[in-house]
């Protein structure tokens, strides 16, 4: 790849502009440098940060989970029901993750056993998952959620004398875990394998059904974990929770240039989509731009995100093939 | 490669792992609600500022509008009334807000708030305690809280403009009803979602009012939910008249729901059959009440809920008031007001609106 290509990559191009986006910010805008603003706008968007990881591994394997918000919502509905029926919160938090990772497997077990595409499939526990959230809350809203848990998800409390709040320093550490998975082991090469030719990485010998199967069970599980986290921060158990967070997270992945069909893209990108995501509505909202007009901006972000792309490798094998045309073959 | 040996080990490790910690933690005891006092981070509402109720209103107060969606029509009316108020005392109002009427929406939106430093924020909180941490930050640094519309807990607000009081909305809408059905028949109620705080209240109610011996022919057998979005209440009223054949009249308390639930009945066989009541904006049912489908549906008049708010909103922030009950207050042309219980104003009863009246409004 020529030096000018690897410049032209977009998830570098996501990341500049990020860049771009907060300087801008700290230069044009009045009280978004403050460290109060700062922790919200990252903490705001804890839970998509959390659920883009698994679901940028997912993507690079050419899968995708809609799924995601939904298990959030069922995690919070479950985490209020359980808490209000007087269960310890110590116990809550196992009971919901393992309710994750049976969701997970449902989805892992129907995409690998069953051979349903992944997109049908968790279009199908999207509705499963937020039903179930419903049946187990109803219309209720559990609030008198623990201070001493509670804290931890919320803006006001920070690792002192950052804006870094709790969940964002999570997120941190999952970020590191997951681009070590994905572009320094066997198994994050598997990943990229699966993603650009699933048949022959079977036949490479990789246990593509195996490796899929527990990629759903992680995004099951850190999932359920974004319900608590979500839960907490809020301090409000409702089964609608987070509803439409799974395009906020699949949007962050694609805009940090993950390709849709697989194989290709970096953790890097995904975690600057994401961070650009929230970034730019903080940004926006502190303006007083209209929501109308902050989806329109996501939208041609995203747009561009999945179009950029395709014509830079347009224009560079155009370019190649006049260059081959031009000299005489030998 | 290394996972062809080693996953199922490592699957199977990761669950006996995950049990295991769940077991660990249980016995531990550990946190239930019992021990959970009612700390929720201290009751900053009781500020020792004193009222000054000569105090004049301030100049340049800066208030913003906060509805549960940025278009709900209904909430536009109060927040440009209140915006408009703010302008006769020499403050400046402005309406901000989300597009989805979700629980946790509204929650950037007050930080944002409190970023731009705004005196007073009016909120129509979507969920009463989703929006409490960021509120009660916002009163910690001396903004201003006035919930309108749908109050929030409490304690996160310093007052709550209600319309009308519940009991009479609620018990209101029952009672109209059913004299136009002679006091007989299966009714339905269309709401907006199944967490509005207000249209909850006033559901509670209509069922309390049913309960009295002369609705003894009356019949409640379906409260369905439109999300206040104008095709899922058309469906949801379709749904309705399709599953209870018998049903004579749907009240549905929201302007949505109202609305596309007429739009429905206009265009079918249930014309003239089906009695369709509730809350609405006259501009949008003037249509239905003109070709006869809607008899009646009443309201408060919206533009006096904002105005209201925006002067409560003006007076707390130039401290005339500090939200305390019996503390009174002038809202210009509206007259003077007095605080109730737990911060509550009530603006008044609501107003029935027929063909012969609605005409007269035009919002």
């Amino acid at each position: 790849m020529s030096p000018l290509r690897g410049a032209l990559r977009w998830d570098t191009a996501v990341g500049v502009l990020l860049v771009a986006v907060f300087v801008t910010g700290l230069g044009t805008t009045d009280g978004f440098a403050s460290r109060d603003n700062l922790a919200f706008a990252f903490n705001d968007i804890a839970e998509v940060a959390l659920m883009a990881l698994p679901m940028t591994l997912l993507v690079v394997a050419g899968q995708v989970d809609l799924s995601v918000a939904s298990m959030l919502g069922l995690s919070s509905a479950l985490t209020g029901q359980l808490w209000d029926s007087g269960w310890a919160f110590e116990t809550i938090v196992p009971v919901v993750l393992l309710v994750g990772v049976a969701g997970g497997l449902l989805n892992g077990w129907l995409v690998t056993k069953v051979g349903l595409p992944s997109l049908a499939v968790t279009i199908g526990t999207l509705a499963l998952y937020r039903g179930l959230a419903s049946v187990v809350l109803g219309s209720n809203a559990i609030t008198d959620f623990p201070e001493t848990y509670a804290k931890w998800a919320v803006d006001t409390t920070t690792i002192p004398g950052t804006f870094i709040t709790y969940p964002m320093a999570l997120f941190i550490v999952l970020a590191v875990v997951a681009a070590v998975v994905l572009h320094a082991t066997g198994l994050g090469r598997s990943l990229f394998a699966i993603g650009a030719q699933e048949d022959a990485a079977y036949f490479a010998g990789i246990r593509v059904k195996r490796i899929k199967l527990l990629l759903f069970v992680v995004t099951g599980l850190v999932s359920a974990f974004a319900g608590v986290v979500f839960t907490l921060r809020y301090g409000s158990a409702r089964a609608d929770n987070g509803s439409g967070f799974e395009m906020l997270v699949i949007a962050s992945v694609l805009l940090g240039g993950i390709d849709f069909d697989g194989g290709k893209g970096t953790l890097f990108g995904a975690v600057a989509g994401v961070l650009l995501i929230g970034i730019l509505k903080n940004l926006l909202t502190l303006n007083d731009v209209a929501n109308e007009v902050q989806v329109i901006v996501t939208g041609l972000l995203l747009v561009a995100s999945v179009l950029t792309p395709r014509l830079i490798s347009t224009v560079s094998e155009w370019r190649h093939r006049r260059a081959a045309a031009a000299t005489p073959s030998s | 490669m290394f996972l062809r040996t080693s996953s199922r080990r490592r699957a199977a490790a990761s669950v006996a792992a995950a049990c295991a910690l769940a077991v660990t933690l249980a016995g531990c005891g550990g946190t239930t609600k019992k021990d959970s006092s009612s700390d929720n981070g201290g009751d900053v509402k009781a500020t020792d500022a004193k009222a000054n109720p000569d105090a004049p209103l301030k100049k340049g107060l800066k208030l913003a509008f906060l509805p549960k969606q940025i278009n709900n029509p209904y909430e536009k009316i109060v927040d440009d009334a209140g915006i408009e108020a703010a302008g006769e005392f020499g403050g400046k109002g402005k309406e901000v807000g989300p597009s989805d009427a979700s629980a946790s929406s509204q929650v950037s939106y007050i930080n944002t708030l409190i970023q731009q430093r705004q005196d007073a924020i009016l909120i129509a909180a979507n969920d009463p305690n989703a929006v409490c941490g960021p509120l009660k930050q916002a009163m910690k640094k001396d903004i201003k809280v006035v919930a309108y519309d749908s109050d929030t807990a409490k304690e996160c607000r310093q007052l709550f403009i209600n319309q009308a009081s519940s009991e009479e909305i609620g018990r209101s809408q029952v009672q109209h009803i059913a004299e136009q059905l002679d006091y007989k028949g299966e009714i339905a109620i269309l709401s907006a979602t199944q967490n509005a705080t207000n249209q909850n209240t006033w559901i509670e109610f209509m069922k309390d009012e049913l309960k009295k011996p002369k609705y003894k022919n009356m019949k409640l057998v379906k409260t369905a939910y439109g999300d206040d979005d104008d095709q899922k209440s058309f469906q949801e009223t379709q749904g309705l008249l399709k599953a209870y054949p018998n049903l004579k009249g749907i009240i549905s308390p929201t302007t949505v729901g109202i609305a596309a639930a007429a739009r429905y009945i206009s265009d079918s066989s249930y014309k003239g059959k089906v009695v369709i009541n509730g809350l609405g904006t006259p501009n949008q049912m003037r249509k239905y009440v003109k070709d006869g489908t809607v008899e009646q549906f009443s309201l408060w008049d919206p533009k006096k809920l904002g105005y209201l708010g925006s002067y409560a909103a003006a007076a707390l922030a130039s401290g005339q008031i500090t939200g305390a009950e019996g503390e009174k207050f002038k809202a210009g042309k509206l007259g003077e007001y007095t605080i109730g219980k737990d911060g509550e104003v009530i603006l008044g009863p609501p107003t029935v609106f027929d063909k012969d009246n609605i005409d007269d409004f035009d919002f």
